[in-house]
């Protein structure tokens, strides 16, 4: 079911967590709220599942007026950082949790847990305890707990934030399997722009309570709005007014008409490429991502003088209008 | 090594020096004269009435004393509100107040020329010098207890697991008695332990109220010290008793809701 939120405000004492956001999620999309800490987005996303109120504005879930309704009659499935398993309860015990509240009968929940246990690939760890399991392994259990009411709705809290980079790695992928056969509308939140762009179909970057920009994670990182949106989506370098990502930074030998001259400081091994740092004009800081081919072509070595101009490059007309007026 | 075993000598000559060697001293002497004098003291109608009453006081008072500091814990962490520190301290303040002052501070309100103590008495139920009173006094010396052990476990649990379970379509008291209530489990009956503890050996305040009539508003507490003076020193030490007994029994009663190892 698709989400809309209208006009959401939402302030914590004198901290405005939320300032008047609006964000349409399409039925059966994957979307990331990705933002540094502060930006409000586990807030949105708290908004949407009714763990928080908002002080004005709407939240519709699949075209009906959900804003005053509780968590319980929304019809989501929430998984939470730091995974909220029921401690004093099986693994079992806590995915047929929700089957249980709703009075299903005995044999169908223990024929849909044992379902969800395999899904999440918990077979066979039905009767262990959460304080038995791995960090990935209690977050896959919350999932399958949260899956277990078939929720229309999937939000997810920083769901792979307490965790190791190379588990993490594996539920990325696993989380995007999962969408691609289930379809629930699934929003997600998260700090890192890699594990937004990795997963999401939509990314909805946020900063200071705002959303700054929307989009396919290709576009936002190619068609950055604003410095913000471009310095938070990768790296990048900023040479007089124009700024440009490592791996456009080229680099030359001989002088043509658009290149500025510098000099390699340092050139590191990165495995399956090499990145190079120059200054250039005698100050500016510049990291350039190569290929080993490029690299080897060019023989560069620390102290070489050479060539960089910015094969692709933007530019920002300063701060956002909006800002400067007020 | 020495470390270790000295820790051990350390802890344990402590232990008995406070409580083993006095407590194998009462059973000692206890049956000192055999089982005969111990079976007359225990049978005595007036030691009947006195545990009756212990027991009747107790029973009133921990389930009571259970629900008000389950209630005042969820307040204090989950609720924010102006004054929460004054109610924090008004809780402790059974811990800060001598017993006795407890006692005659009741005989003020409710006693014969306190504020309500004519209506009382005038309605048939005279609170001091009889039941009533005692089991305010006893109340009031063991409110904080429950309310103490439960708030850092409520404090610990967060309140994670309750959103999940509203997540998941559990109505608030559906996740109170699935969710919250087993996780303060633990907290609840060190509570009650302390509680029951402090419900049967309460001295001061309530030796103030009852007004000791023997075989009506005698404890089993106010017996020990009655007989010891009057040198019954057989019945004493069988009352003395009794009260290790109705403790150790609490203690065995509540680790039966002990958590699992695996936890």
């Amino acid at each position: 079911m698709a989400i809309t939120v209208r006009n959401v405000n939402k302030r914590f004492g004198d901290f405005v967590a939320l300032d008047d956001v609006s964000l349409d999620v399409p039925a059966g999309s994957l979307t990331a709220l990705l933002g540094p800490s502060g930006s409000g987005k586990s807030t949105l996303l708290r908004v949407i599942a009714g763990l928080e109120k908002a002080d004005q504005g709407d939240v519709f879930i699949g075209g009906a007026e959900a804003t005053k309704l509780p968590p319980q009659r929304r019809d989501i499935g929430f998984v939470f950082q730091h995974y909220a398993a029921f401690k004093h309860m099986t693994v079992a015990k806590n995915v047929a949790f929700g089957l249980e509240i709703r009075k299903r009968r005995k044999d169908e929940v223990k024929r849909r847990v044992a379902e969800l246990l395999d899904l999440v690939q918990l077979d066979g760890f039905g009767d262990r305890y959460p304080s038995q399991l791995s960090g990935g392994q209690r977050q896959r259990m919350a999932l399958a707990r949260a899956l277990a009411v078939e929720p229309e709705v999937l939000l997810l809290d920083e769901p792979f934030g307490a965790l190791d980079a190379k588990v993490r790695s594996e539920l990325r992928a696993w989380l995007r399997r999962l969408h691609d056969e289930m379809h629930v509308t699934t929003v997600f939140v998260t700090h890192d722009q890699e594990e937004a762009m990795e997963v999401s179909d939509t990314i909805v970057l946020m900063d200071h309570g705002r959303i700054v920009q929307e989009g396919r994670p290709q576009d936002l990182y190619d068609h950055p709005e604003t410095e913000f949106v471009m310095r938070f989506m990768g790296q990048v370098n900023r040479i007089g007014d124009v700024y440009v990502r490592p791996h456009d930074v080229e680099i030359r030998l001989e002088p043509n008409g658009t290149t500025e001259a510098a000099v390699v400081e340092r050139v590191l091994h990165m495995g399956h490429h090499i990145r190079v740092d120059l200054t250039v004009n005698g100050g500016d800081p510049v990291s350039a991502q190569l290929t080993r081919d490029e690299a080897e072509r060019l023989g560069l070595e620390p102290g070489r003088p050479v060539f960089v101009r910015p094969a692709k490059a933007r530019t920002f007309a300063g701060e956002p209008e909006a800002e400067a007026v007020s | 090594m020495i470390v270790r075993y000295g820790l051990r000598l350390v802890a344990l000559t402590y232990l008995a020096l406070l409580l083993i060697i006095p407590v194998g001293m009462i059973v000692a002497h206890t049956f000192s004269g055999g089982l005969a004098p111990v079976w007359t003291a225990l049978t005595d109608p007036d030691a009947i009435k006195a545990l009756g009453l212990t027991l009747k006081i107790a029973i009133i008072v921990v389930p009571l004393n259970t629900l008000f500091g389950i209630t005042m814990a969820l307040v204090m962490v989950r609720r924010e509100f102006r004054g929460k520190a004054l109610l924090s301290a008004l809780i402790d303040l059974p811990f800060a107040v001598s017993p006795v002052i407890v006692g005659f501070t009741l005989i003020l309100v409710y006693g014969m020329n306190g504020w309500f103590g004519e209506f009382f008495i005038n309605q048939g139920y005279p609170i001091i010098f009889s039941t009533p009173g005692m089991v305010l006094a006893t109340m009031f010396a063991s409110l904080p207890f429950v309310c103490r052990e439960v708030i850092p476990v409520l404090r610990e649990i967060g309140t994670e697991q309750e959103q999940a379970a509203a997540t998941l379509g559990a109505r608030a008291h559906q996740t109170f008695r699935r969710i919250t209530l087993p996780a303060i489990r633990w907290g609840i009956v060190y509570g009650v332990v302390l509680t029951t503890a402090r419900a049967i050996g309460e001295y001061g305040a309530v030796a103030v109220v009852s007004g000791n009539v023997i075989g009506q508003t005698q404890t089993l507490t106010l017996r020990v010290s009655q007989e010891y003076q009057n040198f019954d020193h057989i019945a004493a030490y069988t009352a003395a008793l009794e009260l290790a007994v109705i403790a150790l029994v609490t203690l065995f009663l509540m680790n039966l809701f002990h958590p699992r190892k695996d936890h």
